[in-house]
């Protein structure tokens, strides 16, 4: 349940994206992953003792996704990123330098408090803060590109704060697609 | 005594001191809806089945007149009156009418008609109104040719001719709505462009579900579509011929989103925002050449544009104050004056057909409200309030107001309502499944 936006298959990522959702799903389906994704990821990098792709390998995107952490928060009608934020977003230049292969999409999101067309406006701003702070921390940006969905996509689907706060978002999704 | 007539709270006519003179009869006739201040009550009318001689075309006689009726007392300015309560019955289209029998029913208005079809397999549907209380026709009697399937449209041009005679108005009977069908839970809601007759028959699919679909518009003639689609993964705007289903991207600028493109009246210039850098502008294409210049260049996010029937003028949503409110600027860009002043956030403003006012969307306190104004901001009048109403769109006489209302909770749905820019008659437009960013069309030709 906790996790039912990251194994939800979305029909408008790439065939990539979808494949690592899929796998997000299956590794949610296992109650040992909770306990071991983090410690594992990290003491076994490199080790072997992990299979590939998986979300312990520390090259994988579901690592990306679960370990660096893919998203950041964001205020009401802001694209300001908080500490919290930086700190998730250094995690994610350094994971994307040290795996040149992958590329990345920024989708920029915002909760349903606004109209459409301004909400696709504020989903821009929000992708693109996320996309100028991983340049500036030395990511090539030939490597990125944003998107924004307004407040079409959202994860959480209750009309109260608890929810809006989880959608106002900007998620990194890697994969090895070219996206330039 | 002899007359009646019903007065109508509207901010239109209200306001009507710098608008276009509506189109008014060369001779009204002395039945008439003064749609002004002062609400009475609905005009009782009758329309019996238009006759036919044959049992094909007196189905059709009988599905014209229930349509006709659906139309006018679908405004809430006027009543039918039940079949039960005639005194006379309509047998012949050519006899002369009995006025005392429908005066005694007090129907101030008589709607009778004839339907055949002739050597060509063509409908022909003939009409006559009746003011009864003077004992009179109003106007002239009128026939329409067109195909049997058309039969819809017929009853549609009808009820528009009876509502233009009574109300000095032009109708918006004979028209179109395109819209975002929308299906699924609000986290997986898949979305289709769908186009319908106005009172929601006759729906058919533009687009199909595989991508997300945002705010179609009309062209000025009603032959094209413009929308927003994520069909190539970002927003990109493209054009949609209705005829043969056929769309094209627009060529915007590599690099950026593009979405909210607005015909101007003339169909060749294109008004959209491009998004690049994080920073959202607007711009105008002339999509014969594939030309386009930037109209703002503000660090805030410009959108939502609007031209002025005319064409001279862009009314739009920028948050360059720090929330969003409403401008007006040449439609070539340049200086922008701010409209909106009142406590909250403006957004979706929609020029007039008449030119008088903007319908927008306002959002206070937590609601939002659709609502409009003059074009110098003065007179803002709220005409609904819920959790999300959104997206107004003009009925082509500028009297209607269509909009999308989206409910609260994880099971939200959005649908479309339709209220009267008095905020009387606020209803519900079916349309099978959910709804949203409804776009309403000029009337058809």
């Amino acid at each position: 349940m906790k996790h039912k936006e990251r194994g939800k298959p979305m029909t408008y990522l790439s065939k990539t994206v979808i494949l690592c959702a899929g796998l997000a799903l299956a590794a949610c389906s296992n109650p040992d992953r909770l306990g071991g994704a983090g410690g594992a990821g990290a003491g076994g990098a490199g080790s072997g003792a992990y299979a590939p792709g998986s979300a312990q390998d520390p090259k994988s995107p579901l690592y990306f996704q679960q370990t660096v952490g893919d998203r950041v928060l964001f205020l009401v009608d802001q694209s300001n990123l908080s500490p919290e934020a930086q700190t998730t977003l250094d995690g994610q230049a350094q994971w994307l330098m040290a795996n040149p292969e992958f590329n990345a999409v920024i989708e920029g999101h915002a909760d349903e408090q606004g109209t459409r067309e301004y909400n696709v406006g504020l989903g821009a701003r929000r992708s693109n803060a996320v996309q100028e702070y991983l340049v500036s921390r030395g990511v090539a940006p030939n490597r990125l590109k944003v998107v924004s969905y307004g407040k079409e996509r959202p994860i959480e689907i209750c009309s109260e704060e608890a929810c809006y706060a989880k959608n106002r978002r900007a998620v990194t999704v890697v994969s090895v697609t070219p996206v330039s | 005594m002899m007359r009646q007539f019903l007065t109508l709270l509207t901010a239109a006519t209200l306001l009507a001191a710098s608008v276009t003179t509506p189109v008014v009869a060369q001779s009204p006739g002395p039945l008439r809806i003064e749609i002004d201040e002062g609400v009475i009550e609905p005009l009782p009318y009758a329309v019996p089945d238009f006759v036919a001689d044959t049992d094909a075309a007196a189905e059709l006689g009988r599905n014209i007149s229930r349509v006709i009726a659906a139309d006018l007392s679908g405004t809430g300015l006027f009543r039918e009156l039940p079949k039960d309560a005639f005194i006379s019955q309509i047998t012949s289209f050519a006899s002369p009418v009995q006025y005392a029998d429908w005066k005694a029913i007090n129907a101030q208005a008589l709607i009778t008609g004839a339907v055949s079809v002739d050597g060509n397999g063509r409908l022909v549907v003939q009409f006559r109104v009746y003011d009864v209380f003077a004992g009179q026709e109003l106007g002239q009697g009128l026939q329409l040719t067109g195909t049997q399937d058309g039969w819809r449209r017929m009853a549609h041009k009808v009820a528009d001719q009876v509502y233009s005679r009574i109300t000095g108005e032009g109708g918006y009977f004979d028209s179109r709505v395109v819209f975002v069908a929308e299906t699924g839970p609000k986290d997986q809601r898949a979305k289709r462009l769908a186009i319908m007759d106005y009172d929601g028959a006759n729906v058919k699919y533009l687009t199909d579900s595989s991508s997300i679909v945002l705010a179609p518009r009309f062209s000025p003639k009603g032959d094209r579509i413009l929308y927003t689609s994520y069909e190539t993964g970002e927003p990109r705007i493209y054009e949609l011929n209705i005829g043969s289903v056929t769309r094209r991207v627009l060529p915007t600028q590599a690099g950026t989103m593009s979405f909210a493109p607005r015909f101007g009246p003339d169909g060749q210039t294109v008004v959209y925002s491009q998004a690049q850098g994080g920073n959202t502008d607007l711009f105008s294409m002339n999509i014969a050449t594939g030309a386009s210049n930037r109209l703002t260049s503000a660090p805030s996010i410009e959108t939502a544009p609007s031209f002025s029937p005319d064409g001279s003028q862009i009314v739009f949503e920028s948050d360059r104050s720090g929330s969003p409110q409403l401008y007006v600027m040449p439609s070539g860009g340049g200086e922008a004056r701010r409209i909106s002043f009142g406590q909250g956030r403006y957004g979706t403003p929609v020029w007039s057909p008449r030119g008088d006012l903007v319908a927008f969307t306002k959002q206070s306190k937590g609601r939002f409200h659709i609502g409009v104004m003059r074009l110098d901001g003065s007179e803002e009048r709220l005409l609904t309030a819920s959790f999300l109403d959104e997206g107004p769109t003009w009925s082509p006489n500028g009297r209607v107001i269509m909009f999308t209302r989206e409910t609260q909770g994880a099971s939200g749905k959005a649908s479309l309502y339709s209220v009267d820019i008095s905020g009387r008659n606020l209803k519900p437009v079916q349309t099978g499944t959910g709804a949203s960013d409804p776009a309403w069309s000029p009337l058809q030709q």
